[in-house]
């Protein structure tokens, strides 16, 4: 090592029970950017990635570690998921005590995701809820969830950026940093028009409607900045014409994603922010309106 | 409320009273000044055509529905309980103040030309529509409705209503209104329940 990388914030990516999106998702950055990443800070150990260090190496050692970041969800039952002959729960509570802070990468590190809906075992926790209060005592900082299925890779990079800089940021209830999950997947999703004036998508991949009233999208319920910050630079779920499907948010995955649950013909959830009733009585109205150019195809 | 609110709203319970009484093209606004004991050229200082007063005049009358309601969809009550609670309601209104629920069915429906601008589809009576809205899916929600189309269950409770008040206003029943509404509310009822 270096002197150089000596200096650098020591990051160790942990992988639990994961299907490994995230780190697709982190290596599908934009360029410039993960080289900015990887000149900033060292990353000691990723299991995906040709690193120094081997998992057992740094369980050994008494390195500092700076960033410790888990994807994946945690369990402590050795039948259904083991590394290296331990748990994911042992080998994140040896890590935790060396770290300063700790970020959930995905929605499975952060609630348990899709893993906690397996029925055979009822011991699969997002880090928070795995760990006690006693053993994240030492860290610097409240556990940081990225919630995201996957995450996006910017959101990793602007989090570990600002807390290099400021050791601190703002979060949420649910442990989501603000600057990233205060606002709505429905902010800045070109569709927005469609969604006012209630016109539906009649299919998906299409690029005129809104997928709101029948596909399901959740991109009024959803907080994420998916639409302004956008996926490879260049599109988003509801840009190209699929839903959201709200995977940033604490009960994902739900049942029945890619429709829109409703009653009598009426959806059961509005945007987030706008009572049931001001909301059908803005649709009621918005909808005797016929704009022609919303029923057009933009490329005939 | 403003005085003149308070005056355009009497011009409205007259108009109310002549509409449903003569039709929309045989009251004029003469008719109406002259019921109000005002000028013609007065009327004209609170509503700029008959048209105008027409449209006013939908939303007034369906937003005192609106309000029954809105206060019985804010009760901690079943749906069922709501449904019966609504149709009472409703009846008692149809047997009060006839010439509301008249107007609607006499003037409302059947003069659709004078109000297919600026109320079109809900616009004028969206307030109402919306606490039907609410009634019905919060009754699907807790599964007391079941699932089905928004318009036919619409029509179900709507239907209902004013047919019930058009009997009454020919004449033809044989008793007080307000002694049906339990049967009618029943049968509304029975339309949208959840079954197994
Ligand atoms: S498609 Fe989704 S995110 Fe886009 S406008 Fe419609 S509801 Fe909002
Ligand atoms: S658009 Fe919705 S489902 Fe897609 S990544 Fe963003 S938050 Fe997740």
């Amino acid at each position: 090592m270096t002197s150089r990388e000596c200096s650098k914030p020591k990051i160790v990516w942990l992988q639990a029970i994961t299907c490994n999106g995230n780190t697709h998702s982190l290596l599908s950055a934009n360029a410039n950017r993960l080289k900015l990443f990887l000149d900033s800070f060292n990353l000691i150990y990723h299991p995906s990635l040709t690193t120094e260090l081997l998992l057992e190496e740094l369980l050994q050692q008494n390195e500092e570690i700076d960033f410790l970041l888990v994807e994946g969800a945690i369990t402590s039952n050795k039948d259904f998921f083991q590394i290296s002959n331990q748990t994911t729960s042992e080998v994140l509570k040896k890590l935790v005590l060396k770290s300063k802070y700790l970020i959930a990468v995905g929605s499975c590190a952060s609630y348990g995701g899709v893993h906690k809906k397996f029925e055979q075992n009822s011991d699969i926790f997002g880090l928070e809820e795995a760990l006690e209060k006693k053993e994240i005592s030492s860290l610097f900082h409240p556990i940081i969830n990225l919630t995201g299925c996957p995450v996006h890779p910017e959101w990793i990079f602007q989090t570990l950026f600002s807390l290099k800089e400021y050791k601190k940021i703002g979060l949420d209830e649910k442990g989501r940093p603000k600057e990233i999950y205060s606002h709505l997947a429905h902010h800045g999703c070109t569709r927005n028009e469609y969604f006012e004036w209630k016109v539906e998508a009649k299919s998906f991949g299409l690029k005129e409607g809104c997928l709101f009233y029948e596909q399901g999208c959740r991109g009024p319920m959803t907080h994420s900045n998916c639409n302004r910050v956008l996926w490879n630079d260049v599109n988003t779920k509801t840009r190209a014409g699929m839903p959201c499907i709200g995977c940033t948010e604490f009960d994902f995955p739900r049942d029945n994603m890619l429709e829109t649950k409703k009653n009598i013909g009426i959806p059961d959830q509005v945007p987030i922010g706008v009572s049931k009733r001001a909301y059908l009585s803005l649709a009621g109205v918005a909808k005797t309106f016929k704009i022609e150019r919303l029923h057009e195809r933009i490329i005939k | 409320m403003t005085l003149k609110e308070e005056k355009k709203n009497s011009i409205i319970e007259k108009s109310l009273l002549l509409f449903s009484k003569n039709g929309f093209y045989n009251t004029t606004i003469p008719d109406i000044a002259k019921a109000m004991s005002m000028s013609v050229g007065n009327m004209y200082n609170y509503f700029k055509s008959k048209e105008e007063l027409a449209k006013f005049a939908i939303k007034y009358s369906t937003n005192i529905l609106a309000r029954d309601l809105r206060e019985i969809n804010q009760l901690q009550i079943s749906s069922k309980d709501k449904v019966f609670l609504f149709t009472k309601k409703y009846l008692e209104n149809v047997q009060k103040s006839p010439e509301v629920i008249e107007y609607f069915l006499r003037v409302y429906l059947s003069n659709r030309e004078v109000f297919n601008k600026d109320c079109e589809g809900f616009l004028c009576v969206s307030e109402f529509v919306t606490e039907v809205m609410i009634l019905l899916d919060e009754g699907a929600a807790s599964k007391e409705f079941r699932q089905q189309d928004f318009f036919p269950a619409f029509a179900m409770i709507m239907g209902a209503l004013g047919g019930f008040a058009f009997l009454s206003g020919e004449k033809v029943l044989d008793k007080e209104i307000v002694s049906y509404s339990d049967a009618v509310a029943q049968n509304i009822y029975r339309a949208l329940k959840y079954d197994e």
